[in-house]
């Protein structure tokens, strides 16, 4: 998958779950700023994740993820990842 | 220090009424809010009568963070709690300002329970249960719920005594008015209504299987009754210190004058007469008021032979003949447990602020112990000034209120 197939997938999950303006996702903006996440909300993003993608989120994976950018990054990689093992 | 405890707000969420005013009408119509309900005979219900009330929508009232942490009698209690503190005159900018507590009566959470488990066995990861499930499945979810949502700052905990939580709530809640701890307290009662909120309860063949006629199934004290209808939602009773609330100009809708309680100290489920005759005598003793001065008995009753007689019993003994009306909203409501004890309180008060005494309904031939008391099968224009509702739980927990009309002394 490409990183905007992703975000295209992601996007609206983050809308609904976490009641935001569609607007207000943009690749340089700052995830925990923009989706207002506390300690609490990460593990509602990691159901998000493993939910639509079906891959296993570690504690502390979401840690260094500053921009939406790197978030489809972090997920394209473990998308890429699970399909490269699925094809072996 | 001994203070004065008032009642200055009432909040009520319950199949006979989404607010005050639409359960004032229900109570002078003597209308049921029992219905059968499929989902539960396919479940394995024994019986599928409930009382039934709608979950409110509280999106764009409550921002996702508080709603993801609520269940069902948590979102009821929100909505109980928001009215009476509209009716308390009592806003945000006051509560931040203040140290106001929350006593809460609230006896499980199966649903969150259950549904948390159900999603852990089929993913094998707790994690996919999601970040609000555990503030869910708590006894304590009320008042860990409200008492975030409101930013209360005094005392909080919730009351777990069966079907007498609510009552003892309010029961605390005038006592640490009543000896100076707390100035101003939320109390009330909370009880889910959902599929998997009452299937054990059901197991014990207490409810009753009238299900040609629900609105007929809940009869307490009727010679012909066969046992309850669950029921459930959320009632809201604030409690102030006489002095804090005419300190703030509120408008006092009336007086907690006896707070009694006792154990049985006999079996888990089935009552005693001692026990509630206890809880009686010492609401009683403690108002310092005569037998007589009681216009009203709001009765635990609950439409089971054995609990209906045993308070029966206590009664007549405490009161004799003639005794004061006698009627159980049961009747009505059919049994909201954990809230009962509070959602008792706000229907009586609603009678005594319109002048009238909601009926027993379905009340068509006493038995040999209901026959002593002044029970109202048809709704009575009555001025009230003084009432006494009652709670008995599982554990033979006893819990007797009395509650007096203010009139400005």
């Amino acid at each position: 998958m490409t990183q905007i197939e992703i975000a295209e997938k992601i996007i609206p999950f983050l809308v609904e779950e976490f009641e935001i303006e569609r607007e207000l996702i943009n690749p340089e903006a700052n995830l925990r700023d923009t989706l207002q996440l506390d300690s609490l909300d990460y593990v509602d993003l990691v159901v998000v994740i493993e939910s639509n993608f079906g891959f296993k989120v570690k504690q502390g994976d979401f840690q260094n993820l500053a921009t939406f950018e790197d978030f489809y990054a972090y997920v394209q990689g473990k998308v890429n990842a699970q399909d490269e093992a699925a094809n072996n | 220090m001994v203070n004065r405890v008032v009642i200055t707000g009432i909040g009520i969420y319950s199949c006979i009424g989404k607010n005050l005013a639409e359960t004032t009408q229900s109570l002078y119509q003597g209308k049921s809010g029992i219905i059968l309900d499929a989902e539960r005979k396919k479940y394995g219900y024994r019986s599928g009568l409930t009382g039934f009330v709608d979950s409110p929508n509280l999106k764009g009232v409550l921002d996702r963070r508080s709603r993801i942490m609520l269940p069902e009698q948590g979102e009821f209690a929100f909505v109980s709690t928001d009215e009476a503190l509209k009716v308390a005159g009592i806003d945000q900018d006051f509560i931040d300002k203040s140290s106001i507590g929350i006593l809460f009566g609230n006896d499980s959470s199966a649903q969150a329970v259950i549904s948390a488990n159900d999603i852990i066995r089929e993913k094998g990861d707790t994690v996919m249960v999601g970040s609000g499930s555990v503030f869910q499945t708590m006894n304590s979810t009320v008042t860990m719920n409200l008492s975030t949502i409101f930013r209360l700052k005094g005392i909080n905990f919730t009351v777990s005594a069966a079907c007498s939580s609510g009552s003892h709530s309010i029961g605390l809640g005038y006592m640490f008015i009543k000896h100076g701890y707390q100035d101003c307290i939320i109390c009330g009662g909370a009880q889910e209504i959902n599929l998997y909120s009452m299937g054990n309860f059901d197991a014990l063949g207490a409810f009753s299987i009238r299900e040609d006629a629900p609105h007929k199934a809940s009869r307490p004290f009727d010679r012909d009754r066969d046992g309850l209808v669950p029921s459930g939602g959320a009632a809201t009773v604030i409690l102030e210190s006489l002095d804090h609330a005419l300190r703030r100009g509120a408008t006092i809708l009336g007086e907690v004058i006896g707070y009694g309680f006792s154990s049985n100290g006999a079996h888990i489920s089935n009552p005693t007469v001692d026990g509630p005759q206890k809880a009686l005598e010492m609401a009683i003793e403690q108002s310092e008021i005569g037998v007589k001065e009681i216009d009203y008995i709001n009765a635990h009753a609950t439409s089971t032979p054995a609990g209906d007689a045993s308070e029966a019993k206590a009664i007549f003994n405490v009161f004799g003949q003639p005794g004061p009306y006698v009627s159980s909203t049961k009747s009505m409501t059919g049994h909201e447990c954990w809230m009962a004890g509070a959602s008792e309180i706000v229907y009586s008060m609603l009678m005594m602020q319109n002048g009238f005494i909601a009926p027993n309904i379905n009340f068509d031939n006493p038995d040999e112990d209901s026959a002593k008391l002044n029970i109202l099968a048809e709704t009575k224009e009555t001025k009230i000034d003084c009432f006494l509702s009652n709670s008995f739980g599982f554990g033979g927990t006893n819990s007797s209120l009395i509650i007096k009309k203010w009139e400005n002394k």
